[in-house]
């Protein structure tokens, strides 16, 4: 019952390979664009604030300015620099959406390869477990637990954002590794007897690294999804980030003053901007991978 | 994968009319809508009292500070929760399952003092529900409309345009849709109005099959409406497109082809019909995302649905209507994905057939 797939399975080593993708990166020019604005604005949010002080102290003579030489960014309804909030607001996000993504990556890779795996009563309880989470309103539930449980800190809510973020992908990696389950080395190494571990984590995970690698950035772009969401409804109350920023500046109205305009727009500004670079790597990412995407059938 | 009985005497068990039952798609499909709705009842009902911050205990709190002592407080908690607070929480999830099954969702406490959660939120869901509803059918329809164009116009620049586009409106978070749309046709080219783009009906109006009724109705759903179309339309293009794609590849669409079909036969009646089989299922699921999402949209344009009393009752601490609102959203994404499963089994006859095959 084998496929008749001998193509060469010698597996490169991993430097070589993550070399190797990023000079296929670096041809596609959207995933390239994509990449540096995500450096940059990485960069830009742990290496900023240790450079630039903290606006901590309103300045009420300069409240709601529009964008000028003296305020770049303009200023908002406490007169501090909306750039100097930028840098210092996108710390937390981009930590949540990291940590959210990991995790909703792992608990879906463990679910989704158990479960194609292992087969049979497993299978059918895994995803049936699977199934009921992803038709319960997940958005609502997070929202309500959200309000129950005081989400202080951002581990908590990135574990939550995952908790309620998996299943979907679960579903994915299941489909991937029932048809990886097919191929000669895999076959080969049950023969060897080598155990649902080694097979699992040594010889499937590694030919599916570039489809993780995808689900995961797709994850961190939910992740920053929802948190948007909660953070806007003024469940999860922390600090200061882009998603704070702009829904203070609605719920002071700024959106019907002209001259603080600014003060929404920046932030949301950011969250977009880093939302679409996360798409336009994700995209490139599977068009370097997917060859079939290219060439077409 | 199914497992072949053991070959032995028929005899008929239990087991066997489980099996039964459990091979017939119909009651398959009922028996796992109720068990999720169980399950979401459950796990509510637990959430909600079990966790930290016991908001039984908050909810006593709070009816303490306006006047009552601590006895009255407690019975009123457990009146308006229709549990009796003092019983384990066993007994008092059995009372609460069986109120539950009488339709009675408990009173609100907060947001409208003693009206019960059940007539608040009929008085909000068929907002949610119409305006989500058109909301989803427009995308959908757009959407598979701009998914075909793309996979037939295959690595054109309109298909990367297409393509693109839908992946970024698809991560642009509704409630950043939904503000850039106020400042643009609200405040800065002044195109709507801003009193429609505030609440559902102007005041006044009387629902009813009336002109001015109709008109208002559309004029508050403009805005909103098109933030939802704005933020789903681009998961359906990306879904339609690749359906299509692999569809186009299926022998009988060459057999077509060779046939000498005309196109447009072979694009509705055999790639579109195949192709959008599996959007339909997710059509379903996509709902309840778009009732939770619209928390958020109906939040911003203080439209009076469904998830704009979910926000009231989460600013208040109204954990009945909580509680219900959540019960609520789940029969409805039950009930239009088995509705769902209705129309695949109507549209497919091969899943209807093989019964307990595997995938």
């Amino acid at each position: 019952m084998t496929a008749m797939e001998t193509t060469s399975t010698s597996r490169p080593s991993r430097e070589s390979g993550l070399l190797r993708t990023l000079k296929l990166l670096a041809r596609n020019k959207i995933g390239l664009l994509g990449l540096i604005i995500i450096i940059l604005m990485t960069l830009m949010s742990f290496v900023g604030p240790l450079v630039i002080p903290p606006e901590t102290q309103a300045h009420t003579e300069q409240i709601y300015k529009p964008p000028s030489a003296a305020h770049p960014l303009g200023t908002d309804f406490q007169g501090r620099e909306m750039w100097k909030m930028a840098i210092h607001g996108g710390r937390d996000v981009l930590i949540v959406a990291f940590l959210a993504g990991i995790l909703t990556t792992l608990v879906a890779v463990t679910v989704g390869a158990v479960s194609a795996f292992f087969g049979g009563w497993v299978d059918s309880l895994m995803m049936g477990i699977t199934d009921i989470w992803l038709t319960i309103p997940r958005f609502l539930l997070l929202v309500v637990v959200a309000t129950l449980v005081r989400l202080e800190n951002i581990w908590m809510l990135a574990l939550f954002l995952a908790f309620f973020g998996w299943p979907g992908l679960a579903r994915q990696i299941r489909s991937q590794v029932l048809s990886l389950k097919k191929r000669e080395y895999v076959e080969a190494a049950q023969l060897l007897d080598l155990g649902a571990p080694h097979i699992i984590f040594r010889e499937m995970l590694p030919n599916m690294m570039s489809y993780i690698v995808i689900a995961m950035i797709n994850a961190m772009t939910s992740a920053i999804y929802s948190q948007t969401g909660l953070v806007f409804l003024g469940v999860v109350p922390f600090g200061n980030n882009w998603g704070v920023m702009f829904s203070l500046a609605y719920a002071k109205n700024a959106i019907y003053n002209p001259n603080a305009a600014a003060s929404l727009l920046v932030p949301m500004g950011a969250i977009i901007l880093f939302q679409i670079s996360l798409v336009m790597l994700s995209r490139s990412l599977e068009e370097i991978f997917n060859p079939r995407l290219r060439t077409g059938v | 994968m199914s497992s072949v009985a053991t070959a032995g005497p028929p005899k008929k068990t239990a087991l066997d009319y489980l099996e039964k039952i459990w091979t017939n798609f119909w009651l398959r499909t009922l028996v796992k809508k109720v068990f999720i709705v169980w399950i979401v009842v459950t796990l509510t009902f637990f959430i909600i009292r079990a966790l930290p911050g016991n908001p039984v205990e908050i909810m006593v709190m709070s009816l303490m500070d306006s006047g009552l002592s601590s006895e009255e407080a407690y019975a009123r908690a457990a009146s308006l929760l229709r549990i009796d607070l003092d019983a384990p929480l066993s007994a008092q999830y059995l009372d609460y399952m069986r109120n539950l099954l009488h339709g009675d969702l408990g009173d609100s406490y907060v947001l409208a003092l003693n009206k019960p959660v059940a007539t608040l939120i009929a008085q909000r869901l068929p907002w949610t529900l119409f305006s989500v509803g058109t909301s989803l059918l427009i995308s959908f329809v757009i959407g598979m409309f701009l998914g075909t164009l793309a996979a037939y116009r295959r690595n054109s620049f309109l298909d990367h345009f297409l393509t693109n586009f839908s992946a970024a409106i698809e991560s642009i978070p509704n409630t950043l849709t939904a503000i850039i749309l106020v400042l643009l046709l609200g405040v800065t080219w002044k195109l709507v109005p801003l009193n429609f783009m505030r609440g559902s009906l102007s005041p006044g109006i009387k629902p009813g099959f009336t002109a001015t009724f109709l008109v208002d109705l559309f004029r508050h759903y403009a805005v909103p409406g098109t933030v939802y179309v704005f933020s789903t339309l681009g998961g359906w293009m990306l879904a339609m497109r690749s359906s299509t794609i692999s569809t186009l590849g299926d022998d009988y669409v060459t057999v077509a082809r060779a046939r000498g079909l005309p196109d447009m036969r072979i694009i509705t009646a055999y790639v579109g019909r195949n192709a959008s089989l599996p959007l339909i299922t997710s059509l379903a699921i996509s709902l309840g995302f778009v009732v939770g999402g619209s928390i958020l949209i109906e939040y911003i344009f203080v439209y009076q649905g469904i998830g704009l009393l979910l926000s009231q009752a989460i600013g208040k601490r109204d954990y009945p209507v909580m509680q219900g609102i959540l019960l609520v959203t789940t029969i409805t994404v039950i009930l239009s994905t088995a509705l769902a499963d209705l129309l695949y089994g109507w549209l497919d006859p091969r899943i209807r057939i093989s019964g307990g095959g595997g995938e």
